[in-house]
């Protein structure tokens, strides 16, 4: 059922062939920001508005979505997207990665590997790698235009030489198809190499910034690193405590005032899964340690 | 755990059914009709109409019921609202010279053709709480209110002084808003572009957040780039708003809007390319709001410093700043997602913070052997 009054999946059909527009050519330009004329949605800015408006212009009747905020579906935010887009364009919504067509999501991707024919839909809070570096537009443009990324290089090399790695733990940059520098959105870095050579389609939607990116599918996505310093992940001593998973990217749940710890993933699709496929991890296998 | 823990979507909906439940308040206590707003808080219906960009009194006052009196909340809503409409035409340039006037003065000339307009205005009240407003209806109350009883609005065509002194040629030129070919710049529509021309500047400012621009038109005063205003004009009251149908070629008057206008009249030292004359800042809100309006003009006058070769090194001069962070929908949102879970990010944090740590000690070790 949707919404009486609105158009399905609300834009109304001028403004999404503008953003199909935008889509095409950032798209064709691989990493490239396109500036867009972002609408004002009846969501905040900062909590999704570039993801929603791409997603609302590429959804149709047969899509099906799912939408996640830290790599669950049912945290708060991912709830209200989803509720959106089944209120104004009443398309199926699943929590299963593979089964989507379509996923939305905030700062995460999904752990099951996307496949050709899915689009990836990323919530980019700020869409411009150079943007600590450089605040004005203008200039960063600029240094777009003209390949100009040595001060990113230069960033990279004085957390080295300061730290002896690079500290940079999310929203780590990538260059795009070897040209753009490209912000994956505040994913962890952990999620980077999911990236690279994708068979989805991965878009890229800022509302308040008005740009949207694209990486087409089986494009190259580097991770910026040095030859003495490869690009490195973040592992973990802990395995998943509901699953048992040993290769996600696990959330740290406090569980009393003592130093009390549980790790487990922060893809709740993914653990779900293993757990239904009889996975178990320390919590569900010991219970006086407690489960969910 | 707030998350992670399935039933968001009923928590959700608990929370909005509680948010109703607060913003009715005690139901003993009369509910505040949308009309009282729009009549009795008219000024705050006038500040969400124009920084929700859309001239609507009823649409505005029922945000403002909804959003229990927060004016940005209100904002977003008549924001949201108006993005679902659709886009009929351009307006003809409304021809405030033509206003009809319910204030009008000016601080540069003792009198004025048309002469000074004092208006409804809390100017020259004295800030004392009026204890009669505090009672309540027939018992106590604001007992007989004097009707307004002044001479008509002036409808005679009144000339703005910022073009008085153009005559004597001590004014530079106004800029001929019909010569600038195409329809005027709208950032509703695509996004700002830097340098901006001046109609999206002055349309983001116009839309803009009116505490923003009050501390940066503030600033200017302070040393932050002096640009010695003077209040040449502020006039309030209505326009009439006219577009030109295709079918008929000639312009319709399709209905009235109220404004604020203010022309701030700069001293200018003359640069290589220009003598020395009087420039120009310029202010011009949705009803009663010379606050804003003054504000937005000197705002305006001191983001001119490139167009007039003056050093910018003022946050009031500096476009990108200016324009990027005026809006308060924009500036809200993103201040408020930071109430959104980003445990995944900080995760991220903790683990690389933990490694830094963990070699900062093992350091002083290695060192010692």
């Amino acid at each position: 059922m949707t919404e009486d009054g609105y158009n399905f999946a609300y834009l109304d059909e001028q403004t999404k062939r503008m953003i199909r527009r935008a889509i095409l050519k950032a798209v064709a330009i691989p990493g490239y920001q396109v500036p867009f004329g972002s609408r004002e949605m009846p969501l905040p800015y900062g909590w999704g508005t570039g993801g929603i408006q791409v997603t609302a212009s590429i959804i149709g009747r047969d899509d099906t979505l799912k939408v996640i905020d830290q790599g669950a579906d049912d945290t708060v935010n991912a709830v209200s997207i989803r509720k959106f887009f089944a209120r104004t364009a009443g398309v199926a919504t699943t929590e299963r990665t593979e089964d989507a067509t379509i996923v939305q999501t905030r700062h995460r991707i999904p752990e099951t590997p996307l496949a050709a024919g899915q689009i990836l839909v990323y919530q980019v809070p700020i869409p411009e790698p150079l943007r600590w570096l450089e605040p004005r537009e203008a200039e960063t443009r600029k240094m777009h235009a003209l390949e100009e990324y040595g001060a990113m290089h230069v960033r990279l090399y004085e957390d080295i030489a300061r730290f002896g790695h690079i500290a940079t733990s999310y929203d780590y940059p990538v260059r795009v198809n070897g040209r753009y520098l490209a912000r994956p959105s505040p994913i962890p870095k952990f999620d980077n190499p999911k990236m690279d050579r994708l068979p989805a389609l991965q878009l890229f939607g800022a509302g308040r910034e008005k740009r949207i990116y694209a990486i087409p599918p089986h494009t190259e996505v580097r991770s910026l690193d040095f030859d003495d310093h490869p690009f490195e992940v973040q592992t973990w001593d802990e395995a998943c405590a509901f699953c048992g998973a040993a290769d996600s990217f696990l959330d740290e749940i406090v569980t009393d005032d003592r130093g009390g710890r549980l790790f487990v993933c922060s893809d709740t699709d993914y653990c779900g899964k293993r757990r239904a496929a009889g996975h178990t991890g320390s919590a569900t296998r010991d219970p006086e340690r407690g489960g969910a | 755990m707030y998350v992670a823990v399935k039933g968001g979507e009923k928590a959700i909906e608990a929370s909005h059914r509680l948010l109703d439940a607060v913003r009715r308040g005690d139901p003993s206590v009369p509910e505040i009709s949308t009309r009282q707003i729009s009549e009795q808080l008219g000024l705050a219906v006038d500040r969400a109409m124009a920084e929700g960009s859309l001239y609507d009194r009823e649409l505005a006052a029922l945000a403002i019921k909804q959003a229990r009196g927060d004016i940005i909340e209100a904002v977003f809503l008549l924001r949201a609202y108006r993005t679902t409409l659709p886009r009929l035409g351009n307006s003809e340039p409304v021809d405030t010279g033509r206003m009809t006037i319910r204030r009008r003065i000016s601080a540069t000339f003792k009198d004025i053709p048309g002469g000074q307009i004092l208006g409804p205005t809390y100017d020259y009240t004295h800030r004392l709480l009026d204890f009669r407003l505090a009672g309540e209806g027939e018992a106590g109350g604001e007992g007989s209110v004097p009707e307004e009883r002044t001479d008509p609005p002036s409808d005679e065509p009144m000339p703005r002084v910022a073009d008085l002194l153009g005559r004597e040629g001590l004014m530079e030129e106004d800029e001929d808003p019909v010569a600038d070919e195409g329809p005027p710049t709208d950032i509703t529509r695509e996004p700002l572009r830097f340098p901006a021309d001046r109609d999206a500047r002055l349309q983001a400012l116009a839309r803009g957040d009116e505490g923003f621009l009050l501390a940066l038109g503030y600033s200017t005063q302070r040393g932050f780039s002096n640009t010695h205003p003077f209040a040449g004009e502020i006039r309030y009251g209505a326009v009439a708003v006219e577009i030109v149908p295709e079918e008929l070629g000639f312009p319709v008057e399709i209905g009235e809007i109220e404004v604020t206008e203010v022309e701030m009249v700069n001293q200018f030292k003359g640069s290589a390319s220009a003598p020395p004359q009087f420039t120009r800042g310029y202010g011009l809100v949705f009803g009663h709001q010379e606050r804003k309006a003054m504000s937005m003009a000197l705002v305006d006058r001191a983001l001119r410093a490139a167009e007039l070769d003056e050093a910018a090194a003022s946050p009031a001069q500096d476009e990108e700043f200016v324009l990027y962070h005026s809006d308060n929908v924009e500036a809200s949102g993103f201040v408020q997602h930071l109430k959104l879970p980003h445990y995944v990010d900080f995760q991220s944090e903790l683990e690389l913070l933990r490694k830094l740590r963990a070699e900062l000690e093992d350091a002083p070790a290695e060192a010692a052997e």
